[in-house]
């Protein structure tokens, strides 16, 4: 089973670091890793970034992470930065903002954000958007571990109901570390232990954590290709190959 | 007629920023993870038992009831400090006797000294 960690917030500033977290991920077993980098990166950190990963023998998936104020500017931000990315997430900051995100195909993941309860928008009408967009939802587990006391009793209760949301809907789930530190970072397999806290078995933890993200990358793998048109549609030859046949 | 209780061994890797932790930080710190994740009455069933703990290479081997050993690597997993300082404990491996897990700790250690 080849694992995936579609958030691994390394400090593009902080070279070393970025280094140690990439490492420990490959320690831990993970075979991709998701890096968000702001809009605008330049190719040469890009090439940096990915020169370390395949140093550790992981594959650099890299993300785009959204934070917009307001659904124009979701909307403006997707058109303009969308094809040079291989996945995009939205933090949903408000209820409007989450239902655009979620009927929008070209956003991959929706997040939510975990310490303010009443901002986590992800009900019923949200996973069904979710559900004809294929958007999946996401789950930082760092968030979890970081959280303590009533604050964590609150965020589990609010994971239970979502991710049983997410299941009745087929929304796909997808968990991810969300970690800035190498002791913020476990194994696959303890993830999904850690999932039990919010009504999560193992092998559907194990599902989230390897082939659901992995479809994901893939799916717009497929899309960055220059042949690709719309879903179910792709150039297969153009006029003048067929000519030169 | 006596009921034959299945336990389960963890071995366990303390990484801590700065290092030195003792067997008695990194067992109360299991215990109160396990106590505040799912109370007393998880606690008692856990039925953990720190069977060893190597200070230098900073392992551990944990037993607890076979029963229990989702919640107990759930709250291992939730371990983020260890006396105050920030911490991680992760499951190496898990077996039904002290004697087999020894067995894969050890197959494993061979493993990445010889990928290494």
């Amino acid at each position: 089973m080849k694992f995936s960690d579609l958030h691994l917030r390394v400090p593009l500033n902080d070279w070393e670091k970025t280094r140690r977290l990439i490492a420990k991920s490959s320690e831990l077993g993970y075979s991709q890793v998701g890096v968000p980098l702001p809009p605008g990166t330049k190719q040469e950190v890009v090439d940096r970034l990915r020169q370390v990963c395949e140093e550790f023998g992981v594959d650099l998936v890299t993300r785009l992470e959204l934070l917009p104020r307001s659904s124009s500017e979701l909307l403006g931000s997707l058109r303009r930065f969308r094809r040079q990315f291989e996945v995009v997430s939205v933090l949903c900051v408000s209820k409007p903002l989450a239902r655009q995100a979620a009927k929008d195909r070209r956003v991959d993941l929706l997040s939510f954000p975990a310490v303010e309860p009443r901002k986590r928008f992800f009900d019923w009408a949200e996973a069904e958007l979710a559900s004809r967009s294929k958007a999946a939802f996401e789950i930082d587990l760092a968030q979890v571990l970081s959280v303590e006391g009533f604050s964590r009793v609150i965020f589990l209760s609010r994971l239970r109901k979502e991710v049983v949301t997410a299941k009745s809907y087929g929304v796909p789930v997808v968990l991810s570390s969300g970690a800035t530190d190498p002791l913020f970072l476990r194994k696959p397999q303890d993830y999904a232990s850690l999932t039990l806290l919010f009504g999560v078995d193992v092998p559907f933890a194990l599902d989230a954590l390897s082939r659901i993200p992995a479809g994901v990358v893939e799916r717009n793998k497929l899309k960055q290709d220059a042949g690709y048109v719309a879903p179910g549609i792709r150039i297969v030859r153009r006029k003048g190959s067929l000519e030169s046949r | 007629m006596i009921k034959y209780v299945r336990r389960r061994y963890l071995a366990l890797k303390v990484e801590c920023e700065e290092g030195g932790v003792d067997q008695r930080a990194v067992s109360d710190v299991v215990w109160n993870s396990v106590l505040r994740l799912f109370g007393e009455v998880g606690v008692s069933q856990a039925g953990l038992y720190f069977v060893h703990f190597d200070e230098e290479e900073e392992y551990a081997v944990v037993r607890c009831s076979h029963k229990a050993l989702p919640m107990v690597k759930a709250a291992i997993a939730s371990v983020t400090k260890i006396d105050n300082k920030p911490a991680a404990i992760h499951v190496l491996r898990v077996s039904g006797s002290i004697k087999t897990l020894g067995r894969k700790v050890d197959a494993e250690h061979r493993e990445e000294s010889k990928e290494s």
